[in-house]
């Protein structure tokens, strides 16, 4: 450690890479950004420059209509900024285009996760453990009740529900970004070859996955099929559609939620979740504390979630670490 | 324990009601004894292991899990069980030991003294996955809070095996767990257990609320609803019991009323004290305030038996000299128990008295200006009505009186439990101390956590996240921006509280996102509004 890391700076809105003037994942329009992913609490639009993958930029573009100054940069491709800095983009195992930015200037290495997580998913690339001094991670499942249990399971608990019901139909709510391909490509890898219906606000996502080489089996829209045609069928929906009056055009659906807070019964109450179904697309408690083990970081920044415990974690072990007051950081993209 | 365990996680993700019913019918056809008797207790709260409370869980889980990092977990959670079902660490050793059946579960439990608790716990939890560990320890502790009551539980055994619910409800309190002879008479067709000379609690006759319904006083009697406990006082074989609203026998609390019946009868009131503790007329009753200063005691004092003398004011008879009058019309039953009172020592016992009206709107002005604090509101009886268990459509109604209503600021915010625990739901809120313009403070004067719709809590929620200015644990103190119109029953003079005055049943009846908070109530308004 040579300098004080003076050069970048967290505010409210963003982390502030200072000689660079450019800012990640800020929450209000700026000049340049870096945009770690697609998900809302991360990427905005509005910005004078984007920097991102291209899968994240092509998100972005769906999303938010806008595609100035939209920069790609891949996987592994380092890019000079201004000030010295060098950034390069690196697989988070979120969601598609999910990146880390590791930063280096004068010598010293930051890593901002973004989100992340550490199970396999066949939608994106697998998180690449980057040794750096700073270590800025998530922890929106930091608390040590989090674990998630293998996807395969609860793979297994939806198609058992689905065959123990041929009359009625599994209505499975998860987020349209990320979580939703991702179950259809996990029921696709569980032998799942039957159709998979979607709810009308999926459906452009599902197919920028596809352009990008993501293969999620045959998808039907619901609001081209009856009734008698969704029986013993999977629909998937927005989690908002859930308890919906949109679902009443299904056959008795029976209500499903892929979320790592189904871990926790009252959640899943809360939705009036008849099937909680643990999946989720952030590192679990053990997954945070072994990534940072292995990272193994001069000291830890937390940017949002249940940081108290993350701390606590750094604490009992004898790491360093802070945590940093972000706003508008939501646990909406579990 | 497994099958148990299914049952409760199935329980917690149902909503519907007859989904429920099903869901606990086929348990207790698919479970041999005594395994579906322990069930049934564990879902009507029958059973206790004292020696197991919600800290001895606490305790167990300090030695495996930092503290700091439990009461995080434990604050996110908002339940002790769950949490602790979800962090409870595996034991490598325990890897086959078979997982206990819920017979082996409840007698271990039962066998458990505190000095062992620490020791055997452990054991029973290791072999269990994390379902079975939230099942194990809420049966140990207590309360499975799975959305099911005692009824509905009975209910599904009367479906299970198609017998009447009421009947059930009347042999459940003759017997304890794990029920055998139930579910021999339910199941097997033996004989029902005899209860006939058995001071057993038999259900109540519950009224609807009055709401939009104009009845016609020559079909209906009208009485005052009084505001203390509706009690059952059975001397049925030669013994006397108390039992409350929910059938638990409250004896103990009230033993001056156990000494004061020992004519074979069993008898409807509301259970009161004498008047002036707390304003009152004299020998009268006293407010519910008095009354509660004697509710939930083991052993009473002579003191208190002397300060606050229960005595029960009785609405209804249902078994007189061995004769079952239950199905007997209203007239009938009210004649013997008029003619009963001389049999009564009139010391513990009066008579509530019928309320003369010539007609409807006359009972609505008799009802409009009764000042008596005891007062509840009005009952109207259908007068042929007979004695049934619950609430039946039409037979008996009730018309409380108007609350009232101040309007207060919204002070201190915290989670609720259950199905709310992610969410601030339970509001303390205080009036001002004066002149809000010329410095006056704010003191709380309530807590309240009802009266909102799904919708208005949500909103409710982001208005205390988005307004905190403190933080104590799980409670946030707001920055007092918002008016509540809180309605309640009476207030009373309180020293709990620094500003004095308590409410009861305080609930929120509007929400007046509009209302500048100077403009809420003064602590005088309220206090004005003390009526003994
Ligand atoms: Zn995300
Ligand atoms: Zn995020």
């Amino acid at each position: 450690m040579s300098g004080d890391f003076s050069w970048i700076r967290p505010e409210p809105h963003g982390i502030h890479v200072v000689p660079a003037d450019v800012w990640i994942d800020p929450s209000k329009p700026v000049d340049r950004a870096l945009v770690t992913h697609g998900h809302a609490d991360h990427a905005r639009g509005g910005h004078g420059a984007t920097v991102a993958t291209p899968e994240t930029l092509a998100i972005m573009k769906l999303r938010y209509a806008t595609a100035e100054g939209a920069q790609p940069v891949e996987y592994g491709e380092t890019i000079r900024l201004a000030g010295g800095v060098d950034a390069t983009f690196i697989p988070a195992g979120h969601v598609l285009g999910s990146a880390q930015i590791l930063l280096e200037h004068a010598g010293e290495r930051v890593v901002i996760t973004g989100d992340y997580k550490r199970r396999p998913d066949p939608t994106c690339p697998p998180f690449e453990v980057t040794p750096c001094d700073i270590f800025i991670t998530e922890a929106t499942f930091g608390l040590p009740l989090f674990t998630h249990p293998p996807i395969g399971e609860e793979m297994a608990k939806l198609l058992k529900r689905l065959s123990d019901n041929p009359e009625r139909c599994v209505l499975v709510g998860a987020y349209a970004l990320g979580k939703a391909q991702r179950v259809i490509a996990e029921l696709r890898a569980a032998g799942h070859t039957d159709p998979i219906y979607l709810h009308g606000a999926m459906e452009k996502m599902c197919r920028l996955y596809e352009e990008f080489g993501v293969d999620l089996g045959e998808l039907r829209l619901v609001a081209d099929h009856t009734k008698e045609e969704m029986r013993g069928s999977i629909v998937v929906c927005p989690p908002s559609a859930l308890n919906d009056r949109w679902s009443r055009r299904l056959p008795e659906p029976i209500t499903a939620m892929a979320s790592g807070w189904m871990r926790v019964r009252q959640r899943a109450r809360q939705r009036n979740v008849e099937l909680p179904l643990v999946i989720s697309d952030h590192a679990d408690w053990d997954e945070l504390t072994r990534t940072v083990e292995e990272v193994d970081p001069h000291e830890t920044w937390i940017t949002h979630g249940r940081e108290e415990a993350l701390l606590r974690w750094h604490q009992l072990t004898q790491r360093r670490a802070r945590a940093l007051a972000m706003v508008g950081r939501e646990d909406e993209d579990d | 324990m497994q099958s148990f365990a299914a049952l409760i996680d199935a329980l917690v993700y149902t909503s519907s009601r007859n989904a429920k019913l099903q869901l606990i019918a086929d348990y207790l056809r698919e479970t041999p004894d005594p395994d579906r008797g322990w069930a049934m207790a564990a879902l009507t709260d029958g059973l206790d292991f004292p020696a197991v409370k919600s800290s001895t869980i606490r305790n167990l889980m300090k030695e495996r899990v930092d503290p700091v990092l439990w009461s995080l977990s434990r604050d996110f959670v908002g339940d002790t069980a769950e949490t602790a079902s979800l962090l409870w660490p595996d034991n490598p050793q325990a890897g086959d030991a078979p997982s206990p059946s819920l017979d082996e579960a409840v007698q271990r439990l039962s066998a458990i003294t505190r000095n062992s608790a620490m020791s055997e716990l452990p054991r029973l939890l290791d072999p269990l996955d994390a379902s079975g560990r939230y099942a194990l320890i809420k049966l140990a502790t207590g309360g499975m809070r799975v959305g099911v009551s005692a009824r509905l539980a009975k209910t599904a055994f009367a479906q299970a095996f198609d017998v009447p619910v009421d009947e059930v409800e009347e042999y459940w309190h003759a017997l304890t767990p794990p029920y055998a002879e139930l579910f021999a008479w339910a199941a097997d067709g033996a004989d029902p257990p005899d209860t006939a000379n058995m001071p057993l609690f038999r259900p109540f006759m519950l009224a609807h609320p009055l709401e939009e319904t104009v009845v016609d006083l020559a079909d209906y009697v009208a009485e005052w609803k009084w505001d203390g406990i509706r009690v059952q006082l059975a001397h049925v074989g030669g013994e006397t019991r108390a039992y409350s609203r929910s059938g638990d026998d409250i004896s103990a609390t009230f033993p001056e009323m156990i000494d004061a019946l020992d004519i074979p009868v069993v008898l409807d009131g509301e259970l009161l004290v004498r008047g002036d503790v707390q304003g009152g007329e004299a020998g009268g009753a006293a407010s519910f305030n008095a009354l509660q200063q004697r509710l939930g005691r083991k052993t009473v004092s002579k003191k208190m038996l002397a300060e606050a003398p229960a005595f029960v004011r009785l609405y209804d008879v249902l078994m007189l000299d061995g004769e079952d009058l239950r199905a007997l019309r209203w007239t009938e039953r009210r004649a013997q128990l008029e003619a009963l009172m001389a049999r009564l020592p009139d010391t513990h016992f009066d008579l509530s008295q019928v309320v003369e009206a010539d007609h409807f709107d006359h009972l609505a002005q008799i009802r409009e200006g009764a000042r008596d604090d005891a007062i509840e509101g009005l009952m109207l009886k259908r007068r042929d009505s007979p004695y049934v268990a619950g609430r039946k459509t039409g037979l008996w109604y009730k018309w409380k009186r108007d609350p009232l209503l101040v309007d207060c600021v919204l002070m201190y915010a915290q989670r609720g439990s259950g199905k709310r625990s992610s969410f601030y739901s339970d509001y303390t809120f205080g009036c001002w101390d004066g002149d809000p313009d010329k410095g006056a403070e704010l003191l709380p004067v309530g807590k309240a956590y009802s009266g909102f719709t799904d919708e208005e809590l949500k909103k409710l929620d982001r208005h205390v996240r988005q307004n905190t200015v403190n933080r104590f644990g799980p409670v946030r103190e707001t920055d007092k921006s918002l008016v509540f119109e809180v309605a309640f029953d009476s207030v009373h003079e309180s020293k709990r509280h620094k500003s004095g005055l308590a409410m009861r049943f305080p609930r929120i009846s509007r929400i007046r996102w509009d209302k500048p908070v100077h403009e809420a109530d003064r602590i005088d308004a309220l206090r004005a509004l003390i009526r003994d």
